[in-house]
């Protein structure tokens, strides 16, 4: 073998070390903060409702909007067709609104807590070594208001407008009201609408005509009062001809508690432009025994207009049941979906994740590549839509979903729906299941490679066409965290 | 959306008054006694599928309310009536359904196997029906099968004794010949160890008008018992053809059906098989054509329940004009069935602007030594594949009717009698030219 290759397989030295002291740690982001919280009382009515929108000085649209969606989640029956299982959620248990106590406005880093800091430096984000090192603005998030927004300046000099939803909703209302809920309204479903209704922040991301986004723009979440709920909303607007990528990584707390969370993602991606969202999800999965761990249905969805593109990539090794299906409507002729997943689940999560590509407009193409592991006692779901319209000329759409199981007890599922109403379409959809090769871990271990590691190594090989797709920074994060949750997967 | 739910209520009342009507009749019947009160009771519960329930998403029977069918009469045919629908001439014993009963007239049996009504063989081989009839077919989560349950007053009932070989074919012929009614009926085929047949079912109808087709079968097979099963439904245009088939396998069992679906305005197949022992082998196979508005919906469930077993699953279809079809396939690994290998796939191709597909091929996998993979595919014919014809020479029409030949040819190749397998080419290749037409 090549030295080259070698290095390219098994990673560098570096690598090695830092996935062997990921190995052997436990959940090394389960630690609370001490940091005064700003919470409203237990429970969900239109006056908390009131009450979240009064705390954010919101503008009246906002409030009715609010109710609107609070109204409708009324009337609305919680779903039971995904292939997970879990005790009844009690909406009045959980507190809908959690803000760290912050000061005025900041103009500079300094004024952040230092508490705060603190948290950041333990998650290895602290914003200096962001801002220095890998050039990323981060809107940092904890719990449910925006504290720091680093790089904004520089970003506003191209007319890019990356900041806090409520800072938006405040500085920017006319984008709010022209795009807020038009590609997930709160009639979309059930948790879909109960974010609408007390989503506490999130970020918004605004790309004028022409420019391309010269940084990768991330936020990072945190989950950190006990028993609050995160409702996060996210909304990217890419103008005619604008590119952005966009990162989303999470970590949270240990907790013995089920922990909700119901984010909405909206992605407008106008003619000609391009929208990149990579997500890294690792929530406290809950430990070895299925106790605790973050419950996380989220709604994200994307619309491409003309010659427009969004590409979604996803990995998901945390939460303890996880419940996503980032969707792209191809509306405009020419546009482009990409959906790159990898979903790995152990001990007793489970992951019902997929995607929906919706084809109206002609001559669009979609893409998806979905990468299953499912270790220990855990069961692992691919459900995914692809539907041709009537008018959708020539529309193609390629689909593989591959299952890789490890152990005897866990379950990979595959649910692809293909409807097509169109005779010039063409869709292929093709699924494996399979498990890792003794012979595999027999070469392995013939040259001299542990069990443990041969695993690591060929999971990774396994997800390598998503991990690809992954902006740098995060495409080593990743197969660290794949490491880390495999842990105790090979008796 | 009222005149539907007025023509629901009516329907299901109409029901209940049949089966009251009849409930005397069908008492004195061994067959089913007893367990026709509970299908009936369940079917009040559940009543008709919606399109709210997932198996029924893509499938809507509410034309199926407006017709307002009754049960169907036993009628007596003559000998000539048969012979258009018999397939191979003298070499294959045939059975007669009419109606959904069995007519011993018409049908013409070999010695070695018991090929009979169900309701005669409800009294002389008691033992038989007993053990197996309505308990593999669960009737809790189908409205259909409940009905069939309730109602059925006879069918084929096929025994083939241990170590028997049957040499020829066995044709089931169902023939409909009423107007608006429903037939109901009933099958129960018990395969003994190390047998083997052939069996083809057809279903064609002898008037153009609507009418129900309610099936059920139960088909148990013995160890390493060895079953060729080719369904064809030629039903009328304007029928409705709606049938459910359980298989149950021992160890070391081949099971290979192939199903051409051709007629009825909306046909319905449900398809499910067991896999309850060790070193088995399930081939499922499926062609379907429609046109017009008729609408096709196959739903298979391979269940492998035991280690060691293979299954494979391949289903095609051609579309044309408004027609709709509906592909759902289930393959399920439970926990200990390790070192299974499963294969499925559904292609379909639209042949104009009107047509689709819904497809869901599906696997659930609860082990973890396994190889499974499946596939789907929707197009039309590849340009790439004609524009080399033609620079060849060939007519556009020609190349046409090769590649969707060559398309068809994947599930046809898979019949086993060879003049069975020519006849249906035949009648494939027939209706393929009416669709261009």
């Amino acid at each position: 073998m090549q030295k080259d290759d070698y290095e390219g397989k098994f990673g560098s030295k570096d690598q090695q070390e830092t996935l062997k002291r990921i190995t052997k740690s436990d959940y090394k982001y389960g630690f609370t903060s001490d940091i005064e919280t700003d919470t409203i009382p237990k429970g969900l009515s239109e006056d908390v409702v009131r009450m979240i929108s009064a705390k954010k000085n919101e503008p009246e649209f906002m409030l009715e909007w609010r109710l609107r969606a609070y109204r409708h989640w009324l009337s609305m029956i919680e779903p039971t067709w995904p292939h997970v299982s879990y005790s009844a959620i009690d909406f009045q248990d959980i507190i809908y609104y959690a803000a760290p106590k912050k000061k005025a406005k900041l103009d500079s880093l300094d004024e952040v807590d230092p508490k705060l800091r603190a948290t950041f430096d333990k998650l290895g984000i602290s914003i200096e070594e962001q801002k220095r090192i890998s050039g990323v603005a981060v809107d940092a998030i904890m719990d449910s208001a925006s504290v720091a927004t680093t790089f904004k300046k520089d970003l506003s000099k191209l007319g890019i407008i990356f900041c806090s939803f409520s800072e938006a909703i405040r500085n920017h209302p006319e984008l709010i009201r022209k795009y807020m809920g038009t590609v997930v309204p709160y009639t979309d479903n059930f948790y879909a609408a109960l974010n609408s209704a007390v989503f506490s922040d999130g970020s918004f991301c605004y790309i004028p005509k022409g420019v391309r986004c010269p940084m990768e723009l991330s936020t990072y979440f945190r989950i950190n009062t006990a028993n609050t709920g995160q409702f996060e909303r996210t909304l990217i607007v890419a103008e005619e001809g604008a590119y952005v990528s966009y990162l989303e990584g999470c970590t949270a707390p240990m907790r013995d508690e089920n922990q909700l969370h119901a984010a909405v993602v909206e992605i407008v991606s106008h003619k000609d432009a391009e929208v990149k969202y990579s997500t890294v999800q690792n929530w406290y999965p809950g430990d070895e025994k299925g106790r605790g761990g973050i419950y996380n249905f989220v709604t994200k969805r994307g619309i491409c207009h003309k010659n427009a593109k969004i590409s979604w990539t996803q990995v998901e090794t945390g939460s303890a049941i996880t419940w996503k299906y980032p969707s792209v409507i191809l509306k405009g002729d020419r546009s482009i979906g990409e959906f790159y997943s990898v979903a790995v689940t152990n001990n007793y999560q489970q992951a019902d994740t997929g995607t929906k590509m919706i084809h109206l407009g002609e001559n669009t193409h979609s893409t998806i590549i979905s990468k299953g592991v499912s270790a220990g006692y855990s069961q692992n779901s691919y459900r995914g839509l692809v539907k041709v319209a009537k008018n959708a000329k020539n529309a193609r759409n390629f689909s593989q979903c591959d299952s890789l199981l490890i152990g005897d007890q866990c379950g990979a599922h595959t649910f692809p729906y293909i409807e097509v109403n169109n005779p010039t379409a063409k869709v292929e959809h093709e699924a494996t299941t399979s498990k890792v090769g003794e012979d595999q871990i027999f070469y392995c271990n013939q040259r001299g490679i542990s069990t443990e590691d041969a695993i690591s190594l060929i999971v990774n090989g396994y997800c390598k066409e998503v991990f690809r797709e992954l902006p740098m920074e995060f495409a080593v994060e990743a197969q660290n965290l794949l490491a880390v949750s495999l842990e105790g997967s090979v008796g | 959306m009222k005149d539907h739910n007025r023509a629901k209520s009516l329907y299901l009342s109409r029901i209940a008054s049949e089966f009251d009507r009849l409930r005397d009749d069908l008492k004195k019947q061994r067959l089913l006694n007893g367990t026709r009160d509970t299908a009936m009771a369940r079917f009040a519960e559940i009543g008709f599928p919606t399109k709210r329930h997932e198996k029924w998403k893509h499938t809507d029977i509410r034309s199926l309310f407006s017709c307002q069918f009754e049960t169907a009469e036993a009628v007596s045919l003559k000998k000539e009536a048969i012979d258009p629908f018999l397939l191979l001439g003298d070499e294959e014993n045939f059975v007669v359904c009419v109606n959904g009963r069995f007519d011993r007239k018409l049908s013409r049996i070999s010695e070695e196997i018991i090929a009979c009504s169900l309701a005669h063989a409800a009294e002389t081989r008691a033992d038989l029906v007993d053990t197996h009839l309505a308990k593999h077919l669960g009737f809790q989560n189908s409205a259909f099968v409940a009905l069939n349950t309730a109602f059925a007053t006879d069918g084929i009932f096929i025994y083939v004794p241990d170590h028997t070989i049957v040499e020829k074919p066995i044709h089931l012929l169902h023939l409909s010949d009423n107007e608006r009614a429903t037939a109901y009926p009933r099958h129960l085929f018990i395969m003994g160890r190390n047998s083997r047949i052939q069996l083809i079912e057809s279903y064609h109808s002898l008037r153009k008008s609507p009418y129900l087709n309610n099936c059920a079968s139960e088909i148990i097979l013995g160890n390493n018992a060895r079953v060729e099963h080719l369904k064809i439904q030629s039903e009328d245009e304007q029928a409705f053809h709606i049938a459910a088939r359980q298989v149950c396998q021992s160890r070391g069992s081949l099971y290979s059906s192939v199903a051409i679906d051709l007629g009825g305005s909306l046909s319905r197949n449900d398809l499910n098989v067991l896999l309850d022992a060790e070193g088995i082998e399930t081939n499922l196979y499926g062609f379907y054509l429609a046109r017009g508005s008729q609408l096709v919906d196959n739903h298979t469930f391979i269940d492998h329940a035991k280690p060691h077993c293979q299954s494979a699953e391949l289903y095609k279809g051609v579309l044309s004009d408004h027609a709709v079809g509906v592909f759902s396939g289930k393959v399920l690994v439970r926990k200990d069935a390790q070192k299974t290998k499963a294969f499925q796939q559904n292609q379909t191709l639209l042949l104009s602007q009107d047509a689709k597909i819904n497809s869901k091929p599906h696997l659930k996998i609860f082990a973890d030594d396994v190889k499974c993979s499946h596939g789907a595919t929707v197009g039309e014919l590849d340009e790439e594949a004609l524009f080399y014809m033609r620079t060849r020479g060939i007519s556009e029409e020609n190349a046409h009717a090769m590649l969707r030949y060559a398309f068809a040819q994947d599930v046809l190749a898979h019949i086993g009698n060879k003049t069975a397998r020519q006849r249906v080419e035949e009648i494939v290749m027939e209706r393929f030219k009416e669709h261009v037409n």
